[in-house]
């Protein structure tokens, strides 16, 4: 069971690794160069994708908390917090890719439109959920909270959109827009960004996935470590859980594999 | 969830009572906004040019940043003492107290706005006691005590509560600063209504969103 979920991983670390090696060279060799924009525009090959899978990680962090809150089962939360965490380091990098691509084309890093504001203040409410995860007692209430904050951010969003929107024509156009917006791709460029997202998104379920059973190792120490302590000061050995029994006879066998 | 209102109003009362006998939470935010009035007045100087434009924001900042005080405090003083555990021993909902504290908090952030609107009028001579003013506060408040709550109650139980708050409430309450300020920006520079009907719109629909979410949620912020 263990073997070949292990092997399942590898397969598909490598057909990741395959697929990234495939877009660097379309990105860099086989694309052509975009005529108005120049070089910078490969960004969007890398840029597109992160951004890609930050949406789908804010997804995946509010479906997971609310199925928490649904069901109390842990597996929910290490889903969460394993997809929060992938989805603020996608998140990081799309800000600064979206950065230096703006740099040459727009003539500055960053500007106060809409999708910006919003992508800004969500980044920073994935990075605060994730501080609460740190500062929050441990055990079951520290899950609810984080639960509960996850969804209340799932559902600002739009609300945080619709103001940022609705602030940003209020005031004078300070940049000039993209020169070209990716309805001007051509089919090269388009193929080459599909690429792009099917390799990141299989990244990110790699990275997902992982993530989610460092986790469940975590918990799975944790609790035989309270075991453990239950064992050692259980008052006689009635007491003693299974786990822990089963736990003593493992230590006397020697180690092998 | 079964939310009475003989309860709610009994924990609202409490709070009434405690701050009319210390004065803690409403003069603390009142103290803290002066200040803040001041310092802005420092750093972005209020002009006649300006002050109609610029005015509304150092207004807002400085209420909002005062009333993540004000709201720290209002559970802390549950924490001192384990008031809180006594309060979720009687037989009443974590909703219920929840609901009260709302309503503590948004007396209370009424209270020190009553006081802080002439206070700025003075200060700044931009007039923001205007009823389209008087409205947006309204809403805004209602906003800022729900969600202001929520995360009050959820932050302190944790390590490092006074940077919980925060972090976690001005990100979900950027939809109220935005429209605060707008609507309020959009009554100084001599507009009515029709100029404030959509930001109105904003600050209705995030209370309504947010009043719902937290009658759902409330009853996973407290236990233990």
């Amino acid at each position: 069971m263990v073997e070949s979920i292990g092997t399942k991983r590898t397969v598909w670390l490598f057909a990741t690794a395959v697929l990234v090696l495939v877009t660097m060279w379309m990105i860099f060799e086989w694309v052509p160069t975009e005529r108005n924009l120049g070089v910078v525009q490969r960004a969007l090959y890398v840029h597109v994708p992160l951004a890609w899978i930050s949406m789908v990680a804010v997804g995946v962090v509010a479906a997971a908390s609310l199925m928490y809150l649904i069901t109390g089962k842990r597996r929910w939360d290490s889903i969460a917090l394993a997809s929060a965490e992938t989805g603020v380091l996608a998140g990081t990098l799309m800000l600064v890719t979206g950065a230096i691509w703006a740099k040459p084309i727009w003539n500055v890093w960053w500007t106060w439109d809409a999708k910006l504001t919003t992508t800004a203040i969500l980044w920073f409410f994935y990075v605060a959920y994730l501080m609460l995860r740190a500062f929050a007692p441990p055990g079951n209430q520290a899950y609810r909270m984080a639960a509960v904050v996850a969804v209340l951010g799932a559902v600002d969003v739009p609300i945080v959109y619709y103001a940022a929107d609705l602030w940003r024509t209020a005031h004078p156009e300070l940049i000039i827009g993209p020169a070209a917006d990716s309805s001007g791709l051509t089919s090269e460029m388009g193929l080459t960004l599909l690429v792009s997202v099917v390799a990141f998104t299989s990244l990110y379920i790699y990275m997902l996935v992982d993530r989610y059973r460092v986790r469940q190792s975590e918990l799975e120490i944790s609790d035989l470590k309270r075991e453990m302590r239950n064992y050692l000061y259980a008052p006689s050995t009635s007491d003693v859980p299974a786990t822990a029994q089963s736990l003593r006879a493992a230590a006397a066998e020697p180690i092998g594999d | 969830m079964k939310i009475s209102l003989g309860p709610v109003w009994a924990v609202a009362k409490k709070d009434l009572l405690l701050e009319v006998r210390n004065r803690e939470i409403v003069v603390s935010i009142l103290v803290f906004s002066g200040l803040v009035f001041i310092i802005f007045n420092f750093a972005i100087e209020l002009t006649r040019v300006n002050r109609d434009t610029v005015g509304p924001g150092v207004l807002w900042v400085a209420f909002i940043f005062a009333a993540i005080l004000g709201l720290n405090r209002s559970f802390i003083i549950e924490k001192d003492g384990n008031a809180l555990e006594g309060m979720m021993l009687s037989p009443i909902g974590r909703d219920t107290i929840l609901v009260g504290k709302t309503l503590g908090n948004l007396l209370f952030m009424l209270a020190a706005l009553v006081v802080l609107f002439p206070v700025f009028t003075a200060l700044f001579n931009v007039n923001v006691l205007k009823p389209e003013i008087i409205v947006i506060a309204a809403l805004a408040t209602v906003g800022l005590a729900t969600t202001g709550t929520m995360f009050a109650a959820l932050s302190v139980n944790t390590r490092a509560r006074e940077i919980m708050l925060p972090v976690l409430f001005l990100p979900i309450a950027v939809p109220i600063l935005i429209a605060a300020v707008e609507g309020t920006a959009q009554i100084t520079q001599g507009g009515n209504w029709s100029e404030a009907a959509e930001w109105l719109q904003i600050l209705a629909a995030f209370d309504i969103v947010f009043v719902i979410a937290a009658l759902l949620t409330f009853q996973f912020l407290l236990e233990d």
